[in-house]
């Protein structure tokens, strides 16, 4: 992908989310880091789009950014008297080493490996594929997670019903 | 200068390892789970620019994949909350330092 | 469409763009076109919003004031045509107050994030052919999402307001807003299975190719989608979240000035948008069964989306407001399972459709027939046996003071 506008929105889009998640991190009250969590969403479903996956990313601004942001909100809000200073706990420090170990090798693996890219186009429409192949080749999965859904919202009601 | 799959590569894993962080090290359980659905995503990315730079043309199986990553992320993330909002209530604070004995 | 390409037709809006592009790419860098059509666009869409806002302020107020048996504002112009701009002066010009210990960033923002999804949702829809911002795949997905994002400024401005009540208000109000989604969803699924695509313009071919519009084929999809449309956009007979009666303003409650100006026009441009969509998909958009050769395709899409707002005022001074109990009852226990129904049924008349390859003047009379026939049934059946609550106690008939043997004094005798 060569043209300027692929390369300027790429970079924006990329900073954007990387910058969110770093954000995630450092601010110190809960629901600022839960928006900038959706804005890193919404980022991603623009680095989608520079990809040519146009229905996952709607995919993405319709599942995160519209419900699961919405449940952690929910979440947040239903623990009233929980620290809300988005604080660290005493393994800070480990995990920032383990993090940064596994962010270095696993970066070393994906730059150095030689990942045969074609220099094949974008993919011109994929709403349509993928739909062919979720009934065609992929239609066991989808019946799975269909059940898995169903039995993650009743999970979730009888977890939460006051009896 | 141009984007190929290097590029993005390292923005999944420069997301997978701060979402990785988030979930080692936040107190809140919420927080916890925010880097969890970060990993996810770092995951979808790097899936997403693989099928763009890698796959034959015709094979949409990286966003049938992702498809159902992002299904079961809902549904984990889901439970997840539920399971808070309880240990909540019983217990009064969320805070993964002070819940540490099975029984109390 | 035999449009003429010359500039100064104006059927195709997008001649006199093209001419005016034309010249910009003789005359000056490679990138200017580009870059100034996708902002001819964008600048098109919000001024078409604003004037309408303008106007159709007026009309409502006009019109709520007919409807309920009194005069509109009728002081500030003839018939009160510039009670708008009095309006706008208002919103401007009053002190926007800002609470002692709001939460500085999310107050602020609250109201200028929540009017970028609803101005956003423009992008997808035909104005005319050709007249299309970005003419997505995934239109009908787009617009979905877009309607669900939503609910984050909304929660925004009700969590940094510093006040109980807009708390209480904006859960109230996402709450109706996640619970309305699906059967929006699913009711413009019924449209997407009927046309084969989700791109709007396609829904609109695909009419124009059929010479019928979807509202016929699918009538319930269209009252499921009214309905769910209105609680979306917070219009009565659904505005439990901010009417004045109601739980004060409900996430607007410490808003004031040009803030408030902002929410109240975002309410204005949601109920466009919905409109919008609902003309486009619905009801074929900038086609009129070849009117379109003569009068321009976009007059056309604007009497549509406006025919259908008067709709929506109508609703509003006529029914009354409904509690929000009774509204998420209506969501899960009607609304779902009648749009679940309405696309089984729809799936299966493409199916049939298909595999027999049968006519199309033959079969598609007979599926409007079918499905008139099974939503009056659908929603006589349902309505009256399954979607209402049991009350636990039945109201016993009223009996008057002499039955109960009581003796009301100043009548003893």
């Amino acid at each position: 992908m060569d043209d300027v506008g692929s390369v300027v929105a790429f970079w924006m889009l990329a900073v954007m989310t990387v910058g969110a998640a770093v954000m995630v991190v450092a601010v110190r009250n809960l629901i600022y880091a839960v928006l900038f969590l959706i804005l890193s969403f919404i980022g991603v479903a623009g680095l989608y789009l520079t990809l040519s996956a146009d229905f996952v990313a709607i995919a993405q601004i319709l599942i995160y950014a519209g419900a699961v942001s919405v449940l952690i909100l929910f979440a947040v809000l239903l623990t009233p008297r929980a620290a809300r200073d988005n604080a660290e706990t005493f393994l800070q420090v480990p995990g920032l080493v383990l993090a940064a170990l596994v962010g270095v090798t696993i970066g070393a693996i994906a730059l150095v490996t030689d990942w045969n890219e074609a220099a094949r186009g974008a993919f011109p429409e994929t709403a349509g594929a993928i739909g062919e192949a979720l009934l065609d080749k992929y239609v066991l999965p989808f019946e799975i997670a269909s059940v898995i859904l169903l039995v993650a919202m009743i999970g979730a009601i009888v977890l939460v019903r006051e009896d | 200068m141009s984007v190929d799959l290097g590029h993005y590569l390292i923005v999944g894993v420069l997301l997978f390892s701060i979402g990785l962080y988030v979930a080692l090290a936040k107190r809140n359980a919420v927080g916890i789970l925010m880097g969890i659905e970060l990993m996810f995503n770092a995951v979808n990315l790097t899936l997403i620019s693989f099928s763009r730079f890698v796959s034959p043309p015709t094979d949409v199986s990286g966003h049938v994949f992702v498809v159902f990553v992002i299904t079961v992320s809902a549904a984990e993330a889901a439970l997840a909350l539920a399971l808070a909002v309880v240990v909540y209530r019983n217990r009064e604070t969320i805070d993964i330092d002070k819940i540490n004995l099975m029984r109390w | 469409m035999i449009f003429l390409a010359e500039w100064w037709d104006l059927r195709d809006l997008g001649n006199p763009v093209g001419k005016l592009l034309e010249l910009l790419g003789d005359h000056g860098p490679d990138w200017l076109p580009y870059v100034v059509s996708a902002m001819v666009g964008s600048i098109t869409i919000v001024v078409f919003l604003l004037v309408s806002l303008l106007a159709f302020a007026w009309v409502e107020r006009r019109l709520l004031g007919r409807i309920q048996g009194r005069l509109g504002p009728n002081r500030v112009g003839p018939w009160g045509v510039f009670q708008s701009i009095a309006d706008a002066i208002k919103f401007v010009t009053k002190e926007a107050i800002t609470s002692r210990n709001v939460d500085r960033w999310m107050f602020w923002s609250a109201p200028v994030l929540v009017a970028v999804p609803v101005l956003v949702v423009f992008a997808v829809l035909p104005f005319g052919e050709g007249m299309v911002l970005a003419d997505l795949n995934v239109g009908v997905l787009f617009v979905i999402a877009v309607g669900s994002v939503t609910a984050i400024p909304i929660f925004m401005a009700g969590w940094s307001s510093n006040n109980k009540f807009s708390l209480l208000g904006a859960m109230r109000e996402v709450a109706m807003l996640i619970s309305y989604e699906l059967p929006q969803v699913l009711a413009l699924l019924g449209v997407v299975v009927f046309a084969g695509t989700m791109r709007m313009s396609g829904i609109v071919g695909w009419q124009d190719e059929h010479n019928t519009w979807l509202i016929f084929l699918q009538p319930l999809a269209v009252l499921i989608y009214l309905i769910a449309g209105t609680v979306e956009i917070n219009r009565t007979p659904t505005d439990i979240a901010e009417a004045e009666s109601e739980i004060v303003a409900g996430y607007h409650t410490e808003y004031s000035g040009i803030k408030f100006g902002m929410f109240w026009l975002t309410e204005y441009f949601a109920g466009f948008a919905i409109t919008a969509i609902i003309a486009t998909v619905y009801l074929g958009g900038w086609t009129l069964w070849g009117l379109e050769e003569w009068v321009p395709g976009w007059i056309i899409f604007l009497a549509k989306l406006y025919g259908l707002f008067w709709l929506f005022i109508w609703m509003r001074g006529t029914l009354p407001r409904l509690r929000i109990d009774q509204l998420m009852g209506f969501a899960w226990k009607f609304l779902l399972p009648v749009a679940l129904i309405n696309i089984f049924v729809a799936g299966l008349e493409v199916l049939i459709w298909r595999e027999n390859d049968l006519a199309a003047e033959v079969v598609l009379p007979g599926f409007a027939i079918a499905n008139l026939v099974l939503a009056g049934v659908l929603i006589v059946v349902w309505g009256r046996f399954l979607g209402r609550a049991r009350p636990s106690w039945r109201p016993a008939r009223a009996r008057l003071v002499k039955e109960l043997g009581a003796v009301i004094y100043g009548q003893e005798s």
